[in-house]
């Protein structure tokens, strides 16, 4: 018999972390993400999840501590939002330089300055280029399933995978969750096993200082230089989408929900408009195209669901059809452009797709963004275009610009 | 120069009997007559191969040596500047949650690791009781990049960022704010005492929760002395009150070592004699000298108050 319960997308991520049983866990609290660090708290108080918890006295600390903890061979969990990332910034590349299976959830804020405790994914976004998995999620559903997966990709390729999703949208908004069952999680997933073994026996000097070139050790082996190391981290990076695929492949087979590999589409067979979104807004946007389908415009959707490593080969096969593409993005690179719309451009180089890409910068600092306003932003491009704008154009969605 | 009695230090009391296995192999990185190797070989004589030591960005990571070789024989996890602590913490959890318990945390870290950028770190692991020996290792200023000021740096001293005027602050009594975290043990210790150093580490090891442990390390580059003056300076540091071997176990502040003997004569030789062995102290003022003098006298007074 199946579990459903109607909870919010913290709760989904918590009995996630229940359900996959870390050694340790580590967070400091931030809004929106707070009340999964509450939740996982009382879990490890109650004796209900058998994990060692360090009420650590800020984020660097937290993630430092997993850092650590994964190295001597524990599975670890931490979780933040917004300022608390950032804090993060140096441990996350550490993480990633370490091959440590880490998973944190980034539960999506804007960040400062100014204040803002409401959704939108620079925080997530600015910490793009650290040499993580990021998964971004739709729904609560997709959050519980996603981490779950999320170990299984961590521990097979010894990368961290930061698992995001938007802030209040998801995170303090109740839908009917699927709970998976213990057991099958337990099939899923087998015992993480560390890629090192740190033990008297073996007493290795994790991480010392590498020099640029190659060196031997003591037995005249020619070991790795800095870069050699760092070509590893990419190369496992862009091989990682086989496994995100395959475990997304045996997810669905297993508990009987695919939620897509790299990215998912909505009615994208004969799109002429085609939509793309990361998280929460590319679910919105699927009300938004059915709509327009309604008045009669082909519009369909991709939602990214790996933005990295970047499914460049994935998205271009997405959008060979699409006459017209239109961008949603909640992130931005400063001074260049929306963050997922110069990625796509990037992706799209050379493949022979030329359609204009329309971008919109939307819900920064949580601003609200109906379908309504994405299928009425979809009709001013089509209008643009029809009166022979082709460039590619960025415009920040109900944004007073004037 | 007056003769110290430097033959005292070997009839002091040692309870243990100091391990013959050497855990750092020949050809270390460290510098020629650097304190902390000194001091880093009896530290792991004392907590033997079931250890973990965590790593920050320091001299310490350099005496381990560059990839693919290391000169260290017990197992050792690099972590970041501002992180030691909490890497620490990270180990102890992790080894709680696997029962591996027999094994020892040491989180080794130099002076700017503890006092500055690794406060916080280790002011919530501290706070936590986490089981670990946290030693800070002070030679008194960020050497791993060339001698620039610390929280540590004592007065009058030359660094390459106070390289004209001498540092014009006092130096942060860690010890203190050690103390205020409420922990089962606190201990100094110094190389030119290795029986003492050794005696406490093996104590240490053996209490549970948090234990602090401050190392004095003489370093000749960045002190400016010659190499072979180590032990010298180490003990001139002592000779003189500028730094005093004791305990505080469970509150209970107690002299060791060389410092006992000279509380219970009541004799110290005075400052200057360690400073002018230093060429970092060459652009000390009269005045300067005279308030570190009296810094080591009020300190020593307080803690001969304690002992009673
Ligand atoms: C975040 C960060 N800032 C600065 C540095 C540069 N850095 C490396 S070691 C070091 C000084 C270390 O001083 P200390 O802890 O006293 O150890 P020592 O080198 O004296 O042994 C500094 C500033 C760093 N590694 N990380
Ligand atoms: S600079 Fe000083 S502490 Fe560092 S290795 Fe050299 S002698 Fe040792
Ligand atoms: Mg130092």
């Amino acid at each position: 018999m199946s579990d459903t319960r109607i909870i919010t997308g913290n709760e989904a991520a918590a009995l996630a972390v229940k359900l996959v049983e870390p050694n340790v866990i580590a967070a400091y609290p931030i809004t929106p993400q707070t009340s999964l660090a509450e939740k996982l708290s009382t879990f490890v108080e109650g004796g209900e999840l058998r994990a060692e918890y360090v009420r650590v006295e800020g984020e660097h600390s937290a993630l430092t501590v997993c850092i650590s903890a994964s190295t001597v061979g524990a599975r670890v969990f931490t979780a933040t939002s917004s300022n608390g990332l950032l804090y993060m910034h140096e441990q996350i590349h550490w993480a990633a330089g370490s091959r440590l299976p880490i998973v944190m959830c980034c539960v999506n804020r804007g960040v400062g300055a100014p204040w803002s405790i409401f959704n939108d994914q620079q925080d997530s976004f600015s910490q793009r280029d650290t040499g993580w998995i990021q998964i971004y999620c739709r729904d609560n559903q997709e959050i519980i399933d996603t981490i779950i997966q999320a170990y299984r990709i961590a521990e097979a390729v010894y990368i961290p995978v930061m698992v995001c999703y938007d802030g209040f949208v998801l995170s303090h908004t109740m839908m009917p969750v699927e709970i998976p069952d213990y057991g099958k999680v337990r099939e899923f997933l087998p015992p993480y096993k560390p890629s090192v073994d740190i033990s008297p026996e073996n007493p290795v000097t994790v991480n010392p200082v590498f020099f640029p070139w190659r060196r031997e050790n003591a037995e005249g082996v020619l070991c790795d230089g800095y870069m050699e190391k760092r070509y590893k981290l990419q190369d496992a990076l862009l091989k990682s989408t086989d496994t995100i695929e395959e475990v997304s492949t045996a997810y669905g087979q297993a508990f009987g929900r695919d939620h897509g590999g790299l990215l998912w589409e909505h009615m994208t067979d004969d799109a002429e408009i085609v939509i793309v979104g990361m998280g929460s807004i590319a679910a919105e946007a699927t009300v938004a195209a059915d709509s327009l389908r309604k008045e009669g415009i082909r519009a369909g959707v991709v939602g990214i669901r790996v933005f990295r490593p970047f499914p460049r080969k994935a998205i271009a096969t997405a959008l060979k059809k699409a006459k017209v593409i239109v961008v949603f993005e909640k992130c931005m690179s400063y001074g260049c452009d929306g963050g997922v719309s110069s990625d796509i451009k990037s992706a799209l180089y050379g493949t022979g797709i030329e359609a204009p890409m329309h971008n919109y910068i939307a819900g920064l600092g949580g601003r609200d963004v109906k379908a309504r306003e994405l299928a009425d932003a979809v009709k001013e491009t089509i209008t643009r275009i029809d009166s022979g704008t082709e460039e590619n154009e960025t415009t920040w969605l109900n944004c007073h610009t004037g | 120069m007056a003769q110290l009695p430097y033959g005292v230090a070997l009839m002091q009391e040692n309870i243990f009997k100091i391990n013959d296995k050497e855990y750092i192999l020949p050809g270390s990185r460290a510098c020629q007559g650097c304190g902390l190797s000194l001091a880093y070989r009896y530290i792991l004589k004392a907590l033997r191969e079931n250890t973990i030591v965590a790593i920050p960005p320091s001299c310490l990571c350099v005496l381990h040596g560059l990839y693919p070789t290391t000169s260290v024989t017990v197992p050792a996890i690099n972590a970041t500047f501002a992180g030691n602590a909490a890497s620490a913490s990270g180990i102890v959890a992790a080894l709680n949650a696997l029962n591996k318990t027999e094994i020892t945390v040491l989180a080794l870290t130099g002076d700017g690791g503890t006092y500055d950028m690794g406060i916080q770190s280790l002011s919530g692991a501290a706070e936590r009781n986490t089981n670990f020996i946290f030693a800070c290792y002070d030679n008194e200023a960020y050497m791993n990049t060339g001698t620039q000021r610390s929280g540590a740096t004592p007065m009058g001293a030359l660094t390459t960022t106070t390289p004209i005027l001498t540092k014009r602050e006092k130096k942060k009594d860690m010890l203190k704010i050690m103390e205020a975290h409420d922990l089962p043990y606190l201990a100094t210790v110094s190389p030119a005492y290795p029986a003492d150093l050794y005696d406490k580490f093996v104590k240490a090891k053996r209490i549970k929760g948090t234990r602090y442990i401050h190392i004095d390390i003489p370093c000749p580059p960045g002190w400016a002395y010659p190499a072979k003056d180590t032990v010298r300076v180490g003990k001139l540091a002592v000779e003189t009150g500028i730094f005093v071997l004791c305990e505080i176990e469970d509150g209970k502040f107690r002299f060791t070592g060389r410092s006992e003997t000279l509380a219970k004569k009541g004799k110290r030789l005075p400052v200057v004699q360690y400073v002018e062995r230093q060429g970092r102290f060459r652009k000390m003022s009269i005045e300067q000298l005279n308030q570190l003098q009296s810094w080591v006298d009020s300190r020593w007074n307080e803690y001969m108050k304690r002992a009673e």
